[in-house]
């Protein structure tokens, strides 16, 4: 798709990056301490760190991937808002407080407490280093995907700006600037994205989403064996067929171009030799072109998608529904049918053929689980565990994220710590709510882009006029400057705290330590950029669940089981991270999703699920278990020495 | 629990209430992903005001983490408040 340069957009964006650079000079410029660098001294306010939570978590996953997903596989893209928000519940109920009163610039600190073992150190902080890193990749790559479209600069242009601009800020005032920007762009996008939804309930739905939207051709053919012999219309011309799977795709000249059109046989009477080809839209790259629909990029022959095939009110097909409530809004689309974009490959002539048709779905089967996850129809013993295990990782995992754990310090008290995870639930619970709202919104109203789902919610404010466009572009891109920033600080607080400081016992004074500190965040910041030039057109949202299996595997259990169990010990620890990490991983790249990216046969994958965690989760536990019984003596006398 | 236990009486009983709270809504997710696996059919139907089981009950899980953590704050101040005598703050 084309995206037209928005300069208000560039002049918002402009803005916030100028406020922030400003706010982290300005920090930058007093006096520095460790303290300040890694926790903000603990003086920020409880209510400041409750919305920079929010402005650390809702990443650009959450914000452009889940809109993105819930507009086009429905409600299965809301199970990400779900899980992501259960997630939270551990961390208020179990970790926050104790990370707080053991802990004092990193998640290790708090592990640590009661063992001062480097070993813990050592492997706490390559934990932290990993899912960092897991979690840095999708920003940085949806970093260079949002500038293309925005501002017209390629790829690596908007990584590396991504990527500088955040290393300015963490090297000027680390965790104090990185708390402003955080407590800036989670109030702004938790501002902007109620703003949107408000539009969105108020313009309600149409049959026809836009002015200008696409009218979908379908024209009866005659069909004998499965070949299209005829016709209808003298102005096209049928070309070639093809058949993959179930469907049937047929290559269509009409006024010079040529587009591939689906065939939709007659459903009462498959053998009557009658059916129907539908209008498609279709991408075929050869060796030196890639044509949409039949014409290059530039003639503007592709065009966005999305739309109703009936609205249903009450029981009464109407043509547009007028405002709607929010929950007039979500039964109106479940008793209502929706036409969705499937995408089809197949090769033909030796370029490679992308077809998006359409599909007729019921409302009621968008607005339950289904589409995406296969749980219902055609559903398989692993295809359930994937879905059980994915769950499970997003409930275990937010509470083990390194980049939140370290906002735990910046506040005074454990009291402090409790409250600002409240009110984090909240907002982010709020935020989570209004993403269905968002996406469904987005699904229908002709704005979609059948390339990339993760435009979806800046496109859908598009069509309430530039301003709120440029919001919520210059937004998408501050998500993910106060993401990344998070995850640099905690990078570099694992380097310059854990690892140089109490692993090494190198660093000796206060300000030495504030310098490896910005040393690291720098070197960490290099190789996120070049991690995101490298890895782009990867897939954004499947990287973050990543990091949620790790961090879940690796992290939590240790986190949990010395709270609560008093027989861990030091040793327990350091296997249990260990082999979460290196098991969670391990199966990732055993996995179907990665045999696909090898260029082999998912179904062969030696590991059957695509997350991990329902097997990784229970044996980092085990193993921090068994190797705890074994090491007792041990423990016993760490026991004797704790306060 | 020893970790917990040589803790102060009021640290121990929030950590209680912390945990019988993440049970609680562990439960109530496991629920729903328990439906989701076993019976998926039920999430299709429809509750109240033509919002079926999967709306509600993804709903519900956002808003039960809300009000369990008012619940657990209000709790958790008030053992603070106690256990500081009425003394100034909790703040150790």
């Amino acid at each position: 798709m084309i995206y037209g340069v928005e300069p208000a957009a560039i002049i918002i964006f402009v803005g916030f990056v100028v406020l922030v650079l400003g706010i982290s000079f300005y920090l930058g410029r007093r006096a520095q301490t460790a303290s300040s660098y890694f926790a903000a001294e603990g003086k920020i306010h409880w209510a400041v760190n409750g919305v920079a939570f929010a402005g650390d978590y809702l990443s650009a996953a959450s914000f452009l991937g889940i809109a993105g997903m819930i507009a086009t596989a429905g409600y299965d893209g809301f199970l990400y808002s779900i899980g992501f928000l259960a997630g939270w519940v551990v961390a208020l109920f179990v970790v926050a407080e104790p990370m707080k009163r053991l802990g004092k610039y990193t998640f290790s600190d708090a592990l640590d407490s009661a063992f001062q073992s480097r070993k813990i150190r050592l492997a706490a902080a390559i934990s932290t280093l990993v899912v960092s890193i897991c979690y840095l990749i999708p920003q940085m790559v949806g970093a260079g995907a949002l500038v293309t479209p925005l501002l017209g600069l390629p790829h690596y242009a908007g990584v590396i700006i991504v990527g500088t601009i955040v290393i300015l800020i963490v090297s000027t005032a680390g965790m104090t600037s990185t708390t402003y920007v955080q407590f800036i762009k989670g109030g702004l996008l938790i501002i902007f994205s109620f703003v949107l939804v408000v539009f969105v309930l108020v313009r309600g739905f149409g049959e026809k989403p836009t002015d200008d939207y696409h009218e979908f051709a379908s024209i009866p053919v005659d069909v004998s064996a499965g070949q299209v012999t005829g016709i209808s219309s003298a102005r096209y011309h049928v070309i070639d067929q093809v058949t993959t799977g179930d469907d049937t795709f047929v290559l269509i000249e009409h006024g010079g171009l040529q587009n591939w059109w689906h065939l939709q046989p007659d459903s009462d009477q498959p053998d009557s030799g009658r059916a129907t080809v539908e209008e498609a839209l279709s991408i075929v790259k050869t060796d030196d072109a890639v044509l949409y629909n039949g014409a290059p990029k530039e003639s503007g022959e592709f065009y966005s998608v999305g739309h109703f095939d009936r609205i249903v009110v009450d029981g009464q097909e109407v043509e547009s529904t007028g405002p709607l409530g929010p929950s007039a809004f979500l039964s109106t689309v479940e008793q209502s049918d929706i036409v969705l974009f499937p995408k089809a490959s197949f090769e033909h002539n030796g370029a490679e053929v992308s077809v998006w048709y359409q599909e007729v779905m019921p409302g009621n089967r968008v607005m339950r689980p289904g589409l995406k996850f296969q749980v219902d129809e055609g559903a398989t013993v692993a295809s359930k565990l994937n879905f059980v295990s994915l769950m499970l990782a997003l409930f275990l995992g937010t509470s083990a994220l390194p980049h939140i754990l370290i906002r735990y310090y910046t506040v005074s008290s454990p009291k402090a710590a409790r409250r600002s995870t409240i009110l984090a639930i909240t907002l982010i619970g709020f935020f989570y709510v209004l993403t269905l709202f968002m996406g469904l919104g987005a699904m229908v109203s002709g704005i979609m882009d059948v390339e990339s789902s993760n435009m979806a919610a800046p496109l859908l404010a598009r069509l309430f006029g530039v301003t709120l466009f440029a919001f919520i572009s210059a937004i998408a891109f501050a998500t993910v400057l106060g993401t990344v920033s998070g995850l640099i600080v905690a990078a570099s607080g694992a380097i310059a705290h854990d690892i140089i400081d109490n692993v090494l016992q190198k660093s000796t004074s206060d300000a030495a330590k504030v310098t490896a500190g910005k040393i690291a965040a720098a070197v960490v910041g290099v190789i996120a950029i070049l991690l995101g030039i490298a890895l782009k057109g990867m897939n954004v949202g499947f990287l973050v669940g990543l990091a949620f299996a790790v961090a879940a595997s690796a992290n939590l259990p240790s986190i949990m089981m010395v709270l609560f169990w008093k027989r861990t010990t030091s040793e327990g620890i350091v296997a249990s991270i260990s082999v979460g990490m290196i098991s969670s991983l391990g199966l990732i790249l055993l996995s179907p999703s990665f045999f696909e990216r090898y260029g082999l046969d998912p179904a062969q994958a030696i590991f059957p699920l695509d997350n991990p965690g329902i097997v990784s989760i229970p044996l980092s536990f085990a193993v921090l278990i068994v190797v705890s019984l074994l090491t007792k003596g041990v423990a016993n006398q760490v026991a004797a020495t704790r306060k | 629990m020893s970790s917990a236990q040589e803790l102060p009486s009021e640290d121990r009983a929030k950590a209680r209430l912390g945990l019988i709270m993440f049970g609680l809504y562990a439960l109530v997710y496991a629920g729903f992903v328990l439906i989701n696996t076993v019976a998926p059919k039920l999430m299709g139907a429809i509750l109240f005001a033509g919002l079926n089981l999967a709306v509600v009950y993804g709903v519900f899980l956002i808003l039960l983490a809300i009000v369990l953590g008012l619940i657990y704050s209000q709790a958790a101040s008030r053992m603070e408040t106690r256990s500081a005598g009425g003394a100034e703050g909790a703040v150790k």
